[in-house]
């Protein structure tokens, strides 16, 4: 089916159950309740969850299967949301053509800047993207003012031409994005009970999207090209001698992973129709990093898995403040909940960087292969468990995991 | 006229002349071995014929085309494969990718964005590489981790991705360095079965007296980068400048 394997497309449809059922899955407590501020089933967030998802995605077809460690993806992902702006300034509020120019664009930024920096691999590549992704940043926040607004960032305004669509929405004010006249910003709420859920439109453009980025990406890494991506990772001499260069295929993967983060600024610009310069800068172009590697590098679901994990840290964790926090120790005598406040303290609120960090090097040191081999060492004791007998391992050589399990 | 002429090859090192007016003329289906004291330029010329040092002067025909100035992997692409001293494969990947990409880089020639095919639903490739692994019997080992293998799997696994090419001339360069003699054995046979089964021809060069008197058909002694005699292994054990450059006794 859809040309994938069975296992394949196993994968496939837990993935689209997951995206499109994420409103009721990411809301399990009710509303009003001690726990609710652990949702993270609002249209905002949901959104961020899916687009750093594809981003992380296709940073993974470059690193996960070339090895290539670019430190300048967010880069693509900050053309992307300016390309999309444009679109929404000069064309139509019509999502469409503005995705699909972010993606052309991307596309075209990361062959240039690819073609230059895969001249050099290892540590002299990461530090060329790195370069141009700094370039990047201080041109769009300085000299391509005209472009980028500068500091400010690209907005729409009332004065924009607007070709295909009105220059201003039916109540004079600047109108919304939208997909063929439904707005991405409509949501519409199920009251069930004490609980809330949100279906937003944009939310499910982008869920949508996700679904196809995900099936291209397996379609990828199940393919010869996928196959000759792995080769570069593991043996470039070997590949010489093989009668194949590795350059334009570590280009082309450079180049895919770039539209796929353009895609992301493209929607990330959808959702919201602003752009600033502060999208890429290397903090951005490092947590699409860690993301990668905090879910499985190679993986087909770590990535994604690494996002969501990213993003929930961000906006959960970061709100968790003192006063939450002496309400959930105000059961206990006044000495203890003081100490206890004190000792968890720095690792919520504006220290959920530091719980993130800890977590990261707790993954790094004890699942080198991120969360997916956490999940795949789960799996195997609970098999173990099931039958402990039988299993000749001896006559039988070791079964190499097959990669993106 | 052989397969691979090479002619008047030159290479400097700074002060070290390491190959000096080499001459090598090697038949179509034969086995040609090179040997000679270490330092006398054996890799040398083998990286010249592969396209890793581009010779000073001199020339490289390989089947009346030249090489020089090529890059490996259109040499490759003109029917030369290569055997490292120290066996280099896809070590991440299974031994079947490993069979598989050959096949694939064969079939396309060159840089293809086969991004929407199935590595496993590509028949045509599946059984090539399965033929080859049946071939050096290797087929159980299919989804072995290669890079876990012994030294002598790994060193058949290179051989075969190397033989599934079906390239016209194999350079083996030292393929029992630092091998065990039960090693060395297999690979002599796996050698000695290649030469008998397939049309190939094989320049290899090699320390080994054992290897080289069990399968060459032609020796060239090489010392100080100048070739010293062509001949037959018959004549070339009793010759006296061998023996000289071999043990440095006086002729």
């Amino acid at each position: 089916m859809l040309g994938l394997e069975k296992k394949d497309v196993t994968l496939l449809a837990v993935v689209a159950l997951l995206a499109f059922a994420a409103p009721f899955i990411l809301n399990p407590f009710p509303e009003g309740s001690e726990m609710a501020q652990f949702n993270a089933g609002y249209p905002d967030l949901m959104q961020r969850f899916v687009i750093f998802g594809i981003f992380a995605i296709g940073y993974n077809i470059l690193f996960g299967l070339t090895g290539y460690l670019s430190f300048g993806h967010a880069a693509f992902l900050g053309v992307g949301s300016y390309s999309a702006v444009w679109m929404f300034k000069l064309l139509s509020m019509n999502v469409i053509p503005a995705i699909i120019l972010s993606i052309i664009v991307a596309g075209l930024f990361s062959l240039v800047i690819g073609f230059v920096s895969l001249r050099r691999s290892g540590i002299y590549f990461s530090i060329l993207t790195l370069a141009f992704a700094q370039m990047s940043f201080n041109l769009a926040y300085s000299v391509l003012t005209p472009i980028t607004n500068g500091e400010t960032g690209l907005q729409l305004t009332l004065n924009d031409p607007r070709i295909l669509g009105a220059s201003t929405g039916a109540d004079g004010s600047i109108p919304v994005t939208s997909l063929f006249g439904i707005e991405m910003r409509s949501t519409y709420e199920m009251h069930a009970g004490a609980w809330l859920f949100q279906f937003n439109a944009g939310y499910y453009v982008c869920a949508i999207i996700l679904v196809a980025a995900f099936y291209l990406a397996m379609r990828i890494f199940r393919s010869p090209f996928g196959l000759m991506l792995r080769a570069v990772k593991t043996n470039q001499t070997r590949l010489n001698y093989t009668g194949l260069n590795a350059r334009p295929y570590t280009l082309a993967a450079f180049v895919i992973s770039g539209m796929y983060a353009g895609l992301a600024g493209g929607l990330m610009a959808s959702m919201d129709p602003l752009a600033g310069a502060d999208r890429m800068q290397w903090t951005a172009s490092g947590e699409v990093v860690l993301m990668t590697i905090l879910g499985g590098t190679g993986t087909l679901l770590g990535p994604v898995l690494g996002a969501g994990f990213i993003k929930y840290f961000e906006n959960i964790f970061s709100k968790i403040n003192d006063n939450v926090l002496h309400g959930w120790f105000a059961a206990l005598p006044d000495g203890l909940e003081d100490t206890l406040v004190f000792i968890v303290h720095p690792f919520v609120g504006k220290g959920w960087n530091m719980t993130l960090g800890l977590m990261f090097m707790a993954v790094v040191i004890f699942l080198p292969g991120g969360l997916m081999e956490g999940g795949q060492r789960l799996a195997k004791l609970f098999r173990k468990k099931d039958k402990p007998s039988g299993d000749d391992s001896e006559h039988h050589p070791k079964q190499a995991p097959h990669v993106a399990e | 006229m052989g397969i691979l002429e090479v002619k008047g090859v030159n290479k400097r090192f700074g002060g070290l002349q390491a190959l000096s007016n080499v001459n090598l003329s090697v038949q179509e289906n034969t086995v040609h071995a090179i040997i000679g004291p270490n330092g006398a330029g054996k890799s040398t010329l083998l990286n010249c014929l592969v396209g890793k040092l581009i010779p000073d002067t001199g020339s490289v025909m390989f089947d009346g085309q030249s090489v020089l100035g090529r890059k490996p992997h259109e040499i490759n692409q003109m029917g030369i494969s290569r055997v490292f001293q120290t066996p280099e494969i896809f070590g991440d990947l299974t031994v079947l990718e490993n069979v598989l990409i050959p096949c694939f880089a064969r079939r396309d020639g060159a840089f293809r964005l086969h991004a929407f095919e199935t590595v496993s639903a590509e028949k045509e490739m599946m059984d090539k590489a399965m033929q080859m692994l049946e071939d050096v019997n290797m087929v159980s080992k299919r989804h072995m981790h290669s890079a876990s293998m012994s030294r002598g799997d790994k060193r058949r696994l290179e051989m075969a991705m190397c033989l599934v090419q079906e390239p016209r001339l194999l350079l083996l360069d030292e393929p029992t360095a630092g091998m065990a003699r039960a090693d060395t054995n297999n690979t002599i046979d796996l050698l000695k079965e290649i030469k008998e089964k397939r049309d190939i021809t094989m320049a290899i060069i090699e320390h080994d007296m054992h290897v080289v008197f069990s399968l060459a058909d032609r020796i060239t002694v090489l010392a100080q980068g100048t070739p010293l005699v062509e001949d037959t292994p018959e004549n070339i054990k009793g010759h006296p400048k061998v023996r000289e450059a071999y043990l440095g006794e006086a002729a």
